[in-house]
């Protein structure tokens, strides 16, 4: 069967990793052609990372990116929640892909609906 | 990081931020390419010192280098704020160079705008963790949902610093800033046109009421 490789990454895996081992799985799956699924997402400082890392990979007429997807972090702003939230805890399940593949036709609130091609 | 750490780091933040009062202080305008950053620097500085800070075009990644303005004094009806005004280039996570083809360019400009457009962007990630607010420009005719938009907030956020919302570009028919509001109801956020001046007076006493 041809189709395009997706894979899902439990919340488990991600919490064992560090974050430079994050960023660099991300990126070998996309620029192998994957699409790839995190159950818990990125915390702030890892998604600069990622978009710093992404720019040093990209290759004019062979990889132009990624698309990265994920759902805002909770409203709930109390200075108390502030002060006690866990770095990344607001950060939720991300969808991450070749930007020539993956393309978003709506995001909302709480849907996210994406269209994946082949190359 | 365990609680009493974060509790102690965020502590300091919130001390810093009590002690740097009254100095300049240095916010940068972000957002993504093409949403009016450079516009709205222009208008900002050409308002209170008569300057310009960099150019503005229809092509996006136009802004390819931070440029820092210093000592800008913003004065509102009640109040007034000195900082200094770092004009970012446009973030992304893709950039193709046969965007900027369709656009016009030949291919060797393409090609370097491009190179030199993923350089912009790593040079605004970096600027981020030496600043001490942000206003955040989105074109509002666009989808806010972004992870260029989720990124800044959530990293102002992590690190307790004020974020203003400028929704751009509400001279256009299509625009909708009441998206942008319910997309991050946490901020506070001004409906703007940065090329024809609108709202531009209320923008700018949120500014200083924000960032002092
Ligand atoms: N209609 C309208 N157009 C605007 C407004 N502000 C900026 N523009 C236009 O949007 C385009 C991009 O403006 P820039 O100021 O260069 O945008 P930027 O965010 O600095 O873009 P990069 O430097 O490429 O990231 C230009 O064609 C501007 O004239 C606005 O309020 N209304
Ligand atoms: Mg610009």
């Amino acid at each position: 069967m041809k189709g395009i490789q997706l894979d899902m990454i439990s919340k488990e895996k991600l919490d064992r990793l560090t974050s430079v081992e994050k960023i660099r799985m991300i990126l070998d799956g996309v620029e192998n052609g994957k699409i790839i699924v995190l159950e818990s997402g990125l915390t702030p400082q890892e998604e600069t990372k990622l978009i710093e890392a992404t720019m040093t990979k990209i290759t004019p007429g062979e990889f132009s990116g990624i698309e990265i997807e994920s759902y805002p972090s909770g409203a709930s702003q109390s200075w108390l929640n502030k002060l006690l939230k866990k770095p990344g805890s607001g950060s939720r399940l991300t969808m991450i892909g070749p930007a020539d593949q993956l393309k978003m036709i709506k995001r909302d609130r709480d849907v996210i609906s994406a269209l994946v091609s082949a190359r | 990081m365990g609680i009493i750490k974060r509790i102690r780091s965020n502590f300091s933040a919130a001390l810093n931020r009590i002690f740097k009062r009254g100095r300049t202080r240095r916010i940068g305008i972000y957002g993504p390419p093409n949403a009016g950053k450079t516009t709205l620097a222009n208008r900002i500085v050409r308002d209170f010192t008569g300057d310009v800070v960099g150019s503005v075009s229809n092509i996006p990644h136009e802004t390819r280098r931070a440029h820092r303005r210093e000592g800008v004094t913003i004065k509102s009806d009640n109040s007034a704020i000195t900082l200094d005004i770092v004009d970012t280039p446009g973030l992304a996570t893709k950039i193709d160079f046969q965007d900027f083809m369709k656009a016009g360019l030949s291919e060797d400009e393409s090609r370097r705008r491009a190179k030199e457009a993923t350089e912009g962007v790593i040079e605004a990630v970096r600027w981020l963790d030496d600043l001490e607010g942000v206003i955040l420009v989105m074109d509002a005719t666009e989808d806010p949902f972004t992870q260029v938009n989720v990124t800044v907030i959530g990293n102002m956020e992590a690190r307790n610093l004020p974020l203003l919302i400028a929704a751009n570009k509400i001279d256009l028919e299509n625009s909708a800033p009441s998206r942008i509001k319910s997309a991050f109801p946490q901020h506070p956020m001004v409906p703007i046109s940065a090329l024809n001046g609108d709202n531009i007076d209320i923008l700018y006493g949120k500014i200083a009421d924000h960032f002092r």
